[in-house]
């Protein structure tokens, strides 16, 4: 178990690395001069030449690449400037943006809240009702219950993010008037009160949650399927257990194993950005930040958005493992 | 000897008319491939029938788009500020919302499906465009995509040793990125880079080639893995042996002998792949990353539509149906195939 953990803390190093640098060089190798987008108007020659100074753009690539490195995996971050005009870019250090010149970290870890809620949100609505519909239709197979909630998957499943998000917009916010405006402002708990916060975020979770509620339907009910016609099934009722023990711990148990990997990884990748939602809603959290900052060429904050989705798309693979060892028996961490 | 043989072709004895008949019935079944089970199995589907003419309905539109915005007249492009009266199609006071119209829309005999606020350009029109585009950059993606996961699946898992692991540890780092944020990153600074890289400056015919190939790039990965284990277990199958005894070398293998049996899990990732293109074009042009104007894009569309929500929802309305009802249709068909494949799988 122990070595098993390191060797993946290992490969998972080497797999951010990798991303880190193809990234990087990816985007890097753009044209937009970037000295020019950073003194904006104000741009000649002089300022420029300055600019390309301060933040190292003359050096070659690979230079500029172990700068960037040096700012991630150096515990006391790194400094930008030139000697004399030095400022200070604590650890982790994504560089600063060049729309604004604050640290993209700040970037990073102010707009993070809102998606951790929103993703997390709609993770506990899909999970309910994509594995509460899943069971349903495996336990009514053949049955009207069945075919409705096959249907329902079918049609979650093809309803594209961006319509059905302005559809719920419009009906709830903009006809029906139960919920006012999005504002650009994001709600926090804390300071709005549960009910504002409820009001903000119920239809970015509806939203975000269908497709993932439809996809795990269609997964609970095969599974559930597949599993009630196990052997162990057939001795469990034989043995005289109740059916509600033979449906919950006999099987639900063993056909929700695959959808805890498939959970895992979905959560972890929205954790990244939901940049469909955030935009239909005016969510100021990570996929905001990424498509404007795309939008706007700013590139250390592209990259920031990039390598801290990548973190949890990884981190969130090797868990997943972990986690199946424990609840999969059968399952060796080798 | 030749008692023998005739004995062992009738076993029941019965007259040699009739045991003719009979191998000849009995060849008939047992020589349907399963491509032909399959395909007769659709054709029973009403649910198949059904989204497939749809489908045929939205291919002929894409490709007889020219046409059909010829018998309604008004070219996509255009921007339409009058109507055949002379009269204002566009409230310039009101920031250029449709005049008359069901909700705001300025749906008329002459503007099926309403005006664009502001601009006037026709909505039919411009839907009937868009079409193109969706369905050529998710058939194009597609293709990049299937090509690429097939061969690398194939090669991977037919040489094994440091290829497979080389090409393994590949897919492993493809399937980490964070798919959508890096598409959506990507796309801008290839177009942006047009001109250097394929001499082509910055326009939507480069765009769409890059969104084909940016969307197949990152999504052969995972096509690969599942071939990749299917060709680990079909290497050691009989006639593969057999195969490498005649002397066959691995291209005649891997392309001629086990390429075939892949087709059933090809034709069932194309179905599912295609609509989940046609979902990332919108959703990338919607984004402001993928087409841009003045060619008409359905997710382009939404976007422009969602600033006039309020005043005209139907703008928003038509390319939104627009995209469900081809995803549905291209969702339904994908599961009927892999029904008709596979039968044991169940609607599932």
């Amino acid at each position: 178990m122990g070595r098993y953990l390191i060797r993946r803390l290992l490969q998972t190093v080497l797999i951010l690395w990798v991303i880190s640098a193809i990234t990087f060089f990816l985007f890097w190798v753009t044209p937009a001069n970037p000295a020019l987008l950073i003194c904006g108007k104000n741009c000649n020659t002089e300022t420029i030449a300055q600019v390309n100074a301060t933040y190292g753009f003359d050096d070659p690539l690979i230079v500029q690449y172990g700068t960037y490195m040096k700012g991630l995996v150096n515990p006391g971050g790194r400094m930008i400037g030139t000697e004399g005009s030095e400022r200070k870019c604590p650890w982790p250090c994504f560089g600063e943006s060049y729309q604004n010149g604050v640290p993209v970290w700040d970037s990073i870890s102010e707009a993070f809240p809102a998606t951790f809620w929103l993703a997390t949100g709609a993770a506990v609505l899909w999970l309910f009702f994509g594995v509460l519909l899943g069971l349903l239709a495996a336990l009514r197979k053949g049955k009207w219950l069945d075919k409705l909630s096959v249907g329902i998957a079918l049609f979650g499943v093809s309803f594209p993010t961006i319509v059905f998000g302005y559809l719920l917009l419009f009906t709830f916010i903009v006809k029906l008037n139960w919920i006012p405006f999005p504002d650009t402002a994001n709600a926090a708990l804390f300071t709005v009160g549960p009910a504002k916060w409820l009001q903000f975020y119920i239809l970015p979770w509806i939203t975000l949650a269908l497709v993932f509620a439809a996809l795990y339907t269609r997964l609970t009910r095969a599974n559930m399927i597949d599993t009630m016609n196990e052997d162990y099934i057939r001795t469990a009722r034989a043995k005289g257990l109740g059916e509600g023990t033979v449906v919950f711990k006999h099987g639900l148990r063993a056909a929700l194993t695959p959808i805890v990997t498939i959970f895992g990884l979905d959560l972890g990748g929205l954790l990244g950005g939901a940049v469909i939602t955030e935009q239909i809603f005016s969510i100021t959290g990570l996929g905001k930040l990424s498509i404007d900052s795309v939008l706007s060429n700013d590139l250390p904050a592209i990259m920031g958005v990039v390598l801290f989705a990548a973190v949890f798309v990884v981190v969130a693979n090797i868990i997943v493992d972990i986690l199946y060892a424990f609840i999969d028996p059968r399952v060796r961490l080798s | 000897m030749t008692l023998g043989v005739s004995e062992a072709q009738s076993p029941e004895g019965g007259l040699p008319a009739d045991h003719l008949a009979d191998t000849a019935e009995a060849k008939q079944i047992e020589g349907r491939s399963l491509g032909q089970i399959a395909w007769a199995r659709l054709k029973k589907d009403k649910i198949a029938v059904a989204s497939a003419i749809v489908i045929l309905i939205i291919i002929g539109v894409a490709i007889f788009a020219p046409l059909i915005v010829k018998i309604n007249g008004f070219p996509p492009d255009q921007f339409n500020k009058v109507d055949a009266n002379g009269d204002p199609l566009l409230n310039t006071r009101d920031g250029g919302i449709p005049i008359g119209g069901l909700w705001g829309s300025g749906m008329s005999s002459e503007h099926w499906l309403g005006v664009e606020p502001q601009n006037g350009r026709d909505v039919f029109s411009r839907l009937v465009y868009g079409t193109r585009v969706s369905l050529l950059v998710a058939l194009g993606g597609t293709i990049i995509a299937i090509v690429l996961g097939t061969v690398i699946g194939m090669v991977s898992g037919y040489f094994r040793g440091t290829v497979d692991t080389l090409l393994s540890r590949l897919m492993d780092i493809i399937l980490s990125f964070p798919y959508l944020l890096f598409v959506m990153a990507l796309t801008p600074v290839i177009a942006d880079r047009g001109q250097d890289l394929f001499g082509i400056p910055d326009n939507n015919t480069l765009r769409m080639g890059v969104l084909m190939f940016v969307l197949g790039f990152f999504g052969w990965a995972y096509l690969a893995r599942i071939v990749r284990g299917q060709v680990l277990s079909l290497r050691e199958r009989e006639f593969v042996e057999a195969a490498r005894s005649l002397g066959a070398g691995p291209a005649y293998v891997i392309f001629r002998q086990i390429l075939p049996n892949l087709i059933p899990t090809l034709l069932v990732y194309t179905t599912l792949l295609i609509p989940s293109y046609i979902t990332a074009e919108a959703a990338l042009s919607f984004l402001g990353v993928g087409i841009k104007e003045p060619t008409a894009s359905w997710g382009r569309m939404i976007d422009d539509a969602s600033d006039w929500i309020e005043s005209n929802p139907l703008y928003l309305f038509f390319p939104g149906t627009a995209l469900f009802i081809t995803v549905l249709a291209f969702n339904l068909l994908g599961d009927s195939v892999r029904d008709a494949l596979d039968p044991r799988a169940g609607r599932s």
